[in-house]
């Protein structure tokens, strides 16, 4: 008897913009001009909120901070494609998003200066708190997605996480759940290529991330994270096929991590300047900036006062950061339970009688 | 050999040397040290190999001792150690790192239904040489998930060795002892005094041995208990309370499973009074072991209940709350004066 191929996958990679900022006419999203400037827009006022956390971690304001300088093209691609229903399952690196559906600054800020009221999100934003164990939070934007079908809600879950996430169990349990119950799920997964000091190389064999949601049996697809209109068309087409009822979806954004991987890190000892300095030219930013001066949709001008019209925000917010009055000692056990068992009942005690002596 | 330079080396072997060492260092050199005497020792986790470890307690490996012994892994506990098993089944001696015990979690069902289990599953067939070393405990102000002190949830399980040093010297010969081992170790290294202070650390290699408690004090009127970073808290305690006039022992258990009984209660036996510090959660915590043990074995010495000092039945806070959770100098005085006034 022939052995014969019973499976064969396909791995798409996605670019739209070049780095000059010349579109594949074929491959653009329907975007009108303003959503083409929208998309511009959102990924400068991640710049600037990005720098001022790092200024504000330097000068000793805020804490340890994890910049995401660079992935602002996922991030941005990504929000204009969702709606209110959809619900956010973001890692500790997704600021981006937040600040972009409707999270203010200042509690974005607060996160990192270690005030647990940060979480708390406006009210009507279907929003999770960042999760710091790494890839954990997947299985919950699966069992999510497992909820929202069985509901018959319009939502989808997503999902997000890095390369270094792909390595844990929970990524992987994720992925098979969600595609063995047919979930409302989108994986988002950033691909910086580096997870602190470990390159994506040591992190996997395979040639990308995309290609293990075929193992799972759903689509995955690669896409330049340093292109904004990739990410865009590639979220819209991914929200798309989920929304339907298709079952989850995978988006790999390939771009770089061009910060330290936080504020305690020194990449100095694992990576080269001229490895960063590389991925520098192929600035997000940049490139979407030459596209749309080139379409005469963008110039100085604009520039300035939008410059101008982020950084009032941004001094705004970090003037409500400082001004956040401080959050009460009893607040560390407040909030473990429905109903105060006698002992946290009598640990509230020893802390308010300290307070007051 | 002229006689002069005999005696010069005696003398140096008599009195070995020693260098002002942190925390930190002192477990870099036991690692160091160690792999190079077996070379069947890994070194293996997240970031150890070309970043030298999030707090660079690997530094200096890779390059003394190469890719093949000094291994940076993907991001996955549970592929650390359940690896980690496998290798120790092949005939190495692999010290894991966890780079914080927040995420000690995933690596659990390796560690508890694996590891603390392969010589009595395998009628003593098969053990594990392993160790699994993690920075634990608060008061370095970082993002969430990385303060916390699980060492009960290890004591609780049968077949681990845990161990907690609480100073440069003792970190190194209790990892030595740990590497050595034959059964698997938990290392747990108090994170917030890593590069609190500098003490003589003698070069080359000496053991620590596990299971033994250090009486860092001698006195006569209640027993200080503690172990990892709150060793020095119940220091600060003690020295408040020496200066009225209170005779404070201080007892630092080094290991907390097995745990020194023996000195527990020799102890208390002394003084007759007793406060156990912790910061990790009081339900359950490991002072409610030692509250049993001096119980059981002590009773009819106690003058007054064993107080806890511990941290509270919460998650460990963010950064802006932190200070409220720790343990504190006051917070002991206050539990040793309701002991003494009893
Ligand atoms: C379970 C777990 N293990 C280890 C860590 C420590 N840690 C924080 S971020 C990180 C690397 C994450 O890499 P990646 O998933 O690529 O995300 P990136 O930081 O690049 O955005 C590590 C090891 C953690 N937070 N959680
Ligand atoms: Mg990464």
């Amino acid at each position: 008897m022939p052995r014969t191929v019973i499976q064969e996958s396909r791995t798409e990679r996605l670019e739209i913009l070049d780095m000059e900022g010349r579109l594949d006419e074929a491959l653009a999203p329907a975007l009108s001009d303003d959503q083409l400037v929208t998309l511009y827009r959102l990924m400068v006022r991640m710049r600037k909120f990005d720098e001022k956390a790092l200024n504000l971690q330097r000068q000793g304001r805020i804490g340890t901070y994890g910049s995401i300088k660079g992935q602002e093209a996922c991030q941005a691609g990504l929000v204009p494609a969702l709606t209110r229903h959809d619900w956010l399952v973001p890692s500790f690196r997704e600021h981006g998003v937040l600040i972009s559906s409707g999270i203010p600054m200042h509690l974005v800020y607060a996160l990192w200066k270690g005030d647990e009221r940060s979480n708390l999100f406006p009210e009507g934003i279907r929003c999770l708190p960042p999760s710091i164990p790494v890839g954990s939070q997947l299985l919950h934007a699966a069992g999510l997605g497992m909820g929202l079908a069985k509901k018959g809600d319009p939502g989808v879950a997503v999902g997000f996480g890095g390369d270094g996430a792909t390595s844990e169990g929970d990524f992987h349990e994720a992925l098979n759940f969600a595609g063995v119950f047919s979930a409302r799920t989108l994986f988002f997964i950033q691909n910086n290529q580096w997870a602190i000091s470990v390159p994506l190389k040591r992190q996997t064999a395979s040639e990308t991330i995309a290609q293990k949601a075929h193992a799972y049996g759903f689509p995955g697809i690669q896409v330049d994270g340093n292109d904004v209109l990739a990410v865009t068309s590639a979220s819209q087409e991914a929200l798309a096929h989920v929304r339907a009822g298709r079952g989850p979806y995978l988006i790999e954004c390939l771009t770089y991590r061009m910060e330290n991987h936080t504020t305690a890190d020194d990449q100095s000892r694992y990576r080269t300047p001229e490895e960063v300095a590389y991925w520098a030219s192929r600035d997000p930013i940049d490139r979407m900036r030459k596209f749309l001066s080139g379409r005469g949709l963008w110039g100085e001008e604009l520039e300035k006062s939008w410059a101008l019209e982020v950084s009032t925000e941004v001094d705004r917010e970090v003037e409500l950061l400082e001004t956040m009055p401080a959050a009460p000692a009893t607040d560390i056990l407040d909030y473990m339970y429905g109903e105060r068992p006698w002992f946290l009942e009598e640990q509230r005690r020893l802390l308010q009688e300290e307070a007051e002596s | 050999m002229t006689a002069a330079t005999e005696t010069a080396t005696e003398a140096a072997e008599a009195r070995p040397q020693t260098q002002k060492l942190t925390l930190a260092q002192a477990v870099n050199r036991a690692l160091f040290e160690e792999m190079g005497r077996d070379e069947t020792i890994l070194v293996m986790g997240e970031d150890v190999g070309i970043d030298g470890g999030v707090f660079r307690v690997t530094e200096g490996l890779l390059d003394a001792y190469g890719p093949e012994r000094v291994i940076d892994t993907p991001l996955a506990e549970s592929g650390i150690v359940g690896t980690a098993i496998g290798l120790a089944l092949a005939g190495f001696r692999p010290v894991a790192e966890l780079q914080f015990m927040g995420f000690l979690y995933p690596a659990m069902n390796q560690l508890c239904a694996h590891a603390a289990r392969y010589r009595n599953r395998s009628r003593g067939r098969y053990h594990l040489p392993m160790v699994v070393r993690m920075p634990y405990c608060g008061g370095i102000r970082p993002p969430e998930h990385h303060s916390e002190s699980y060492e009960a949830l290890l004591v609780n399980t049968p077949g681990l060795k845990v161990v907690i040093p609480s100073t440069p010297y003792d970190a190194k010969g209790l990892l030595v002892s740990a590497i050595r081992d034959e059964d698997p170790v938990v290392f747990l290294e108090p994170k917030k005094i890593y590069r609190a202070f500098r003490e003589d650390v003698p070069t080359g290699p000496y053991e620590v041995p596990i299971g033994k408690a250090r009486v860092v004090v001698e006195g006569r009127d209640l027993t200080l208990i503690a172990y990892g970073a709150m060793v020095r808290v119940a220091m600060e305690a003690e020295q408040a309370l020496a200066r009225d006039g209170v005779s404070v022992e201080v007892l630092d258990l080094r290991t907390v499973s097995p745990v020194d009984v023996e000195a527990i209660v020799l102890s208390v036996e002394k003084t007759g009074r007793a406060v156990v510090v912790h910061e990790a959660p009081r339900n359950a915590g490991f002072g409610a072991e030692i509250v049993a043990l001096i119980n059981e074995r002590a009773l009819l010495s106690l003058l007054a209940p064993v107080q806890r000092v511990t941290g509270f039945d919460a998650v460990f806070p963010y950064p802006m709350l932190e200070h409220h959770y720790l343990p504190t100098k006051e917070r002991v005085v206050k539990a040793a004066r309701r002991a003494l006034d009893f």
